[in-house]
């Protein structure tokens, strides 16, 4: 049997290609570190209208929607957040902890159309009222470049070491 | 010998109840090893050979449910040598192994096989060496287990509490409670405070200002604790329960009521999958959760539309869980939008929680000034005509009279 070999259509250069493993990379460290400067307002700039912020309890459930979680955010919940925390009224952003973080052992998982996916680890020291606590997460990023050039983050998440145990009061942004 | 009579008053209770780790210590013998402990829900254990680990106060426990439906609470420690044989959350099995030695247990507790019998002088008797078992009963899914085996039975521990539990479960829909998820957290403070705070409704507005800020204007008047001519009622035993929004008492009540602005995607996502009016109505009133909060002395709560469940780790630190809970077969639509809700104000990181457990923190730092001073629970007037149950002492919704019911009950145990 024969087959007759069509000619492919000739492949679209995208209007925009997928970040680097290094643009991703300083992407992720400018975002941990406005962070950790409680810099809220420009923080919610750095997602896609669709973009999802999610801390589950279960770290490996099969679909977050159906599932209790810490935090899963989409776009009106993030801007209620960050409102609330920089609001002054909750008194366990403020005062606020002190955080300091680092995100690093990357791994590239895939590059598609205009979006890289990347694991990598989280290490966050917080400190307040004497207590100083340690909260390690492995993490995974979905950053997309947009039309203009800008890298945004479609996707977070952040997976505690002990996320299905118990936590203390969390009165910052992991 | 402490005089614990002597630590609490009619209106205040001693600052050394928050932080005299000898009281901590008595606390864990005389109330939670002689009363009834909330271990679980019924649908944490849904079916034979299913289990949960759990606690009772300081005791680790295990929660069985046998081929029989029989629900078990045993201590979870190996007879042998004390390892402890199940380290697992929840799960399902047959058969506890301790690691150690191997010895094997059944779900009710009896010990099944011993390896290398033969070592031991004389045979083992293996009825002298079940697991533990504690007097376990059940009242309307939740399931509470007792060292005293001579203790009154639950219900009538629960007494009036019953009514209020009933008019809980009502959440439902008609389809039974089902547990879909937890959040741990934990906060620096004695377990009292916590157990204050559930019949507290004078902390909402201020505590809770930026969770109210971030609702929509008509649910933000339904969160309007203070104003809405609530109650607080003591229901006996140490149990009481917090009337804040008295149209949400009976779910199966105005349900004809105009459905709010913030249910009317669910509403027509559920006419979309075909249910009829009434259904829809039911299901929407009980996706948004009850009006009150039953405090059920020592350590749980049916807490407007969770379980709050409290667990003294130290003198000055306190593990809380709040379980959410939806309909058990109900629509996926309306569990997925009480996970949602329960996210906003519960958990580490919700809108809530961590401004509650802040102030709890600050109350344990604060009582370190002023060894001679006492914690304040004489707030409260008159509850509105005819809303308590005759009979009951009542106050007003933010009066505190859940908390001097709860610890009236502590001193009449702890001097027992």
């Amino acid at each position: 049997m024969s087959v007759a070999i069509e000619e492919k259509p000739e492949v679209t250069t995208p209007t925009c290609e997928a970040p680097t493993f290094d643009e991703a990379i300083a992407f992720i460290w400018t975002e941990a570190d406005i962070l950790d400067r409680l810099d809220y307002k420009p923080w919610l700039a750095l997602w896609t209208e669709t973009g999802e912020y999610i801390i589950p309890v279960e770290r490996d459930a099969a679909d977050y929607a159906d599932a209790l979680n810490i935090v899963l955010d989409d776009k009106v919940m993030r801007e209620a957040r960050a409102k609330r925390l920089l609001s002054g009224f909750s008194m366990s952003s403020a005062p606020p902890a002190r955080t300091v973080r680092t995100v690093s052992r990357f791994v590239e998982v895939s590059r598609e159309g205009n979006a890289i996916t990347l694991r990598a680890a989280q290490m966050l020291a917080e400190y307040k009222y004497q207590h100083m606590r340690f909260l390690p997460a492995d993490m995974e990023y979905r950053i997309v470049r947009e039309a203009d050039g800008r890298l945004l983050i479609d996707r977070k998440v952040v997976k505690l070491i002990n996320a299905d145990d118990y936590q203390f009061g969390i009165g910052y942004l992991l | 010998m402490t005089d614990f009579a002597s630590l609490v008053k009619d209106d205040r209770v001693h600052t050394a109840l928050y932080k005299d780790a000898a009281i901590f210590d008595e606390e864990m013998e005389r109330i939670f090893k002689n009363t009834w402990v909330w271990v679980a829900h019924a649908s944490d254990v849904p079916a034979k050979n299913t289990f949960k680990t759990s606690y009772v106060g300081s005791t680790p426990v295990i929660v069985t449910r046998d081929k029989d439906q029989k629900v078990h609470v045993l201590l979870n420690r190996c007879r042998h040598r004390a390892a402890s044989v199940c380290e697992k959350g929840k799960g399902k099995t047959s058969v506890f192994v301790c690691p150690y030695h191997g010895w094997s247990y059944g779900v009710d507790g009896a010990l099944r096989k011993v390896p290398h019998a033969k070592g031991y002088e004389q045979e083992l008797d293996k009825d002298e060496f079940s697991l533990v078992s504690l007097r376990t009963e059940e009242y309307n899914g939740l399931i509470f287990a007792t060292f005293k085996q001579d203790i009154e039975p639950l219900a009538d521990f629960l007494g009036s509490a019953k009514k209020w539990i009933d008019l809980f479960m009502k959440q439902d829909a008609g389809y039974g409670i089902k547990t879909l998820g937890e959040h741990k957290f934990r906060f620096p403070g004695n377990w009292k405070i916590q157990l204050e705070n559930t019949t507290d409704a004078y902390h909402f507005p201020i505590v809770h200002k930026t969770f109210l800020d971030s609702l929509d204007a008509e649910t933000e008047d339904v969160f309007d604790v203070l104003g809405q001519g609530g109650w607080v009622e003591d229901l006996g035993n140490g149990h009481s329960v917090m009337v804040m929004i008295p149209d949400l008492i009976d779910l199966e009540d105005n349900l004809d009521a105009p459905i709010p602005e913030r249910f009317a995607e669910l509403a027509q996502e559920l006419r979309d999958e075909g249910h009829d009016d009434a259904t829809v109505r039911r299901v929407v009133r009980a996706v948004g959760g009850s009006g009150f909060n039953l405090n059920l002395f020592p350590n749980v709560a049916c807490s407007m539309a969770f379980f709050r469940v409290l667990r003294p780790v130290a003198v000055d630190e306190t593990e809380i869980t709040h379980v959410a809970i939806g309909m058990d077969g109900g629509p996926v639509a309306g569990n997925r939008m009480r996970l949602r809700l329960h996210e906003h104000f519960q958990g580490p990181m919700g809108f809530g929680t961590p401004d509650d457990a802040e102030g709890w923190e600050r109350v344990q730092r604060g009582a370190r000034a002023g060894d001679d001073l006492w914690i304040m629970l004489n707030r409260g007037v008159d509850a509105p005509e005819g809303v308590a149950e005759i009979g009951h002492n009542a106050g007003d919704v933010s009066a505190e009279t859940g908390m001097r019911a709860a610890y009236q009950q502590w001193k009449r145990m702890m001097t027992a």
